[in-house]
């Protein structure tokens, strides 16, 4: 056992693959699964999602995996070290789970050719680094249908955090399946130029409904402009997680990160050997996004609901199909065309008709 | 009631020693703490505060990180000896990456030798013309510095956020908010291979050193110490006490901007839109720590350093919530605060005959 260790500390030091492998096909390895989260798991959206996933490996696998994580960790000169200081002691598996990581968990990545590396919603990949990232705009596509019809003053606020491609992306995507009941819809949006700040994100969401929005939509990850919408008699989605407790008479659905299927498979991955590095952008259909309960509405939204939800599981609709025109007018998605990913990926520009200029 | 009470002099080795005091006392509560958590005390405490230094890449992480608290602190700590309160550091340390980060970025195919240097004489224009802002102020219209200049970081921190999503974003990078990477001519140079230390790690050794010097041995450091303590007596003999805001906002401004560039052209190597997890604020705790002296904020830097690396593997080996670093500060400077105030003052509990003995 002693030696054991003594062995794989060495093979990580001096990163000598093929002792490496001879040692992993001699036995099924134990799996050390590491997470580093951006926020507090207590956020009640974003990291406590992965935090979710985390213990869903620990109780799918057991005796086998053991997992550890590292909080509120900031994504400046401090990602690198914790990142690195998982991968120094023992840690096989490696969740990353920011934007902000990429650069550092590229970083160690090299210098740890061993251990496996997963980095959400980033773009940059090696033998040993995967990505994953979910189609969020998915489920965002169906709040919009709901916001459509549930929407009495035709006004909708937005609390976006940073104007980046999958926040952009998102707000399309909801106006799209907004307009697809309702073409009189107009959108408000806030900047609230934060991930997680209650009291920013409330006082954004009490700006919105002062300027006559009805539904609340939020890209930020504390439940608080949900809660303002309970607060002020308006209707609203959860983000990340189901926060219906938080408002039980003003969510409409929640967009759930899921992440717990995927996060078990990965970790069976590297216990049998199997691990490769891969690019996913998981949808509706794999699991990752996921819709709460239809609440607070009549029976014929809720179903109309579910039915959008279904089709765009099916691949029967696809939230971008074309004709899509942006702001000044130019085509940017053919007649009857679908969105590629990498358009989709690199989003930095509205649909036309949403009344806002996007910072730039 | 409870009252203090001046003690008429106190023992200068205490003033020395309530650190220390601090710092033991800190270790004997949050080992009861870590007991109450269901954690072996002992165990806890050494993965805290032994485990990240018990090899070389952990000392060199631990200089890593003190180097912008250190740097910035001994700017604060001139200030904060003149009475000038700049609450701003997080602001200036922000502009100075700005300033010199952005010399990297329009020279971003560049391989000059100069490139480096010039990122530092910009990153310390850039923190020093933060630290000017609340200087004009209040020499000005007698604003308050401790306002005005925590007001400022919001608007740099944001001016930041805006180039990173606009205008300096990385062509190459799928639109999210980063610039470029800086080319290897802006980087600053690694001291000791396989490890993050940085040039910068060496200047703050410099800083140090000059900190101590100017204190002590300059005639302004004689002033700062008088204008400080005995604000009447400078007056009278012509110190001016606007030239001493100026120069300590200046001088701190500047620094800060330098640990900023440091940043930025040392671990992240790039600009993106949070740079520092704090280094601004934390520093102010640093500098008192320290006894606002400079040798003091050095082993103060290095102690508060060491609270961030244990909360990392308290976390990693231990699964302690991350609320254990905050926590483990906030008793350090309690203790601290609460040493300095039984050495300067005596705690009596107040009948009448003894405030009667007071005057």
């Amino acid at each position: 056992m002693n030696t054991s260790f003594m062995k794989r500390t060495l093979t990580a030091v001096v990163a000598t693959g093929a002792l490496a492998l001879g040692m992993g096909a001699a036995q099924a390895e134990d799996v050390k699964v590491g997470f580093v989260y951006v926020g507090p798991i207590g956020d009640h959206g974003w990291s406590y999602r992965h935090d979710i996933g985390r213990q869903a490996i620990e109780k799918e696998l057991g005796d086998a995996a053991s997992t550890s994580y590292v909080e509120s960790v900031p994504e400046g000169a401090d990602a690198e070290r914790v990142i690195r200081q998982m991968a120094q002691t023992g840690h096989n598996l490696i969740f990353t789970t920011s934007f902000g990581y990429m650069n550092p968990t590229e970083k160690v990545a090299k210098q740890f050719p061993n251990v496996k590396f997963e980095h959400a919603t980033g773009y940059k990949r090696a033998d040993n680094l995967s990505t994953y990232a979910a189609r969020f705009y998915q489920g965002r596509y169906v709040a919009g249908v709901i916001a459509g019809k549930m929407t009495k003053s035709n006004t909708i606020g937005y609390v976006g955090s940073f104007p980046i491609p999958e926040v952009v992306r998102g707000i399309n995507a909801f106006m799209l399946g907004a307009w697809s009941v309702n073409p009189d819809v107009k959108v408000k949006i806030v900047w609230a130029n934060t991930w997680y700040d209650p009291g920013k994100e409330g006082d954004a969401a009490k700006a919105l409904i002062d300027q006559g929005a009805d539904i609340m939509v939020q890209h930020t990850d504390s439940p608080a402009p949900l809660q303002v919408a309970e607060n002020r008699g308006v209707l609203g989605f959860g983000q990340a997680s189901d926060m219906i407790k938080f408002a039980p008479k003003a969510q409409l659905t929640a967009i759930v990160d899921n992440w717990d299927k995927y996060y078990v498979e990965r970790a069976k991955a590297v216990a049998d050997g199997t691990w490769e590095s891969i690019d996913t952008w998981g949808g509706i259909d794999s699991g990752m996004v996921e819709m709460a309960p239809y609440t607070n509405m009549p029976d014929d939204v809720k179903a109309l609901a579910e039915e959008v939800e279904a089709k765009i599981s099916s691949g029967e609709l696809h939230p971008f199909t074309g004709p899509i025109y942006d702001q000044a007018g130019e085509l940017r998605i053919k007649e009857g065309e679908m969105a590629e990913d990498g358009m989709l990926l690199g989003m930095d520009w509205y649909i036309k008709g949403i009344d806002a200029e996007l910072p730039k | 009631m409870i009252r203090l009470e001046p003690r008429r002099s106190h023992s200068q080795a205490m003033v020395y020693l309530s650190p220390v005091l601090a710092i033991v006392m800190t270790l004997v509560v949050g080992g009861v703490i870590f007991a109450f958590m269901g954690k072996n005390p002992l165990e806890a405490l050494y993965t805290f505060f032994i485990l990240p230094i018990s090899n070389s890449y952990g000392v060199s992480e631990l200089l890593v990180k003190a180097t912008p608290l250190v740097i910035i602190a001994i700017g604060l700590a001139m200030g904060f000896r003149a009475n000038v309160w700049n609450i701003g550091a997080e602001g200036q340390l922000t502009m100075g990456a700005i300033f010199g980060g952005g010399l990297a970025l329009y020279f971003y195919d560049s391989q000059s030798v100069f490139l480096l240097p010039a990122m530092l004489v910009f990153g310390a224009i850039g923190g020093a013309f933060w630290g000017a802002i609340p200087a004009l102020l209040r020499t000005r219209f007698n604003a308050n510095e401790i306002l005005t200049s925590l007001m400022l970081t919001y608007v740099a921190t944001l001016f930041l956020s805006y180039l990173v999503h606009g205008p300096w974003r990385n062509p190459e990078g799928f639109n999210f908010p980063e610039s470029r990477p800086f080319p290897d001519a802006g980087l600053l140079p690694i001291i000791y291979d396989g490890t993050r230390v940085h040039l910068g790690t060496a200047i703050a050794v410099l800083v140090v050193i000059a900190g101590w010097l100017l204190l002590s041995k300059s005639l302004i450091g004689f002033q700062l110490r008088v204008v400080g303590k005995a604000p009447q007596a400078a007056r009278h003999v012509g110190f001016r006490q606007k030239r001493m805001i100026w120069f300590t906002l200046l001088l701190g401004g500047g620094l800060s901007g330098l640990a900023g560039l440091f940043e930025v052209a040392g671990p992240i190597g790039q600009l993106q839109p949070s740079i520092s997890p704090g280094y601004g604020f934390t520093a102010i705790i640093v500098a008192f720590l320290g006894r606002l002296h400079p040798v003091g904020i050095l082993f103060g830097g290095l102690i508060m350093a060491l609270t961030y690396l244990g909360g990392e593997l308290a976390q990693i080996t231990l699964g302690l919530p991350n609320a254990v670093t905050g926590l483990f500060q906030g008793i350090l400077l309690f203790f601290l605060l609460a040493c300095d105030v039984l050495t300067k003052y005596r705690i009596r509990f107040g009948s009448i005959a003894a405030k009667g003995r007071t005057a």
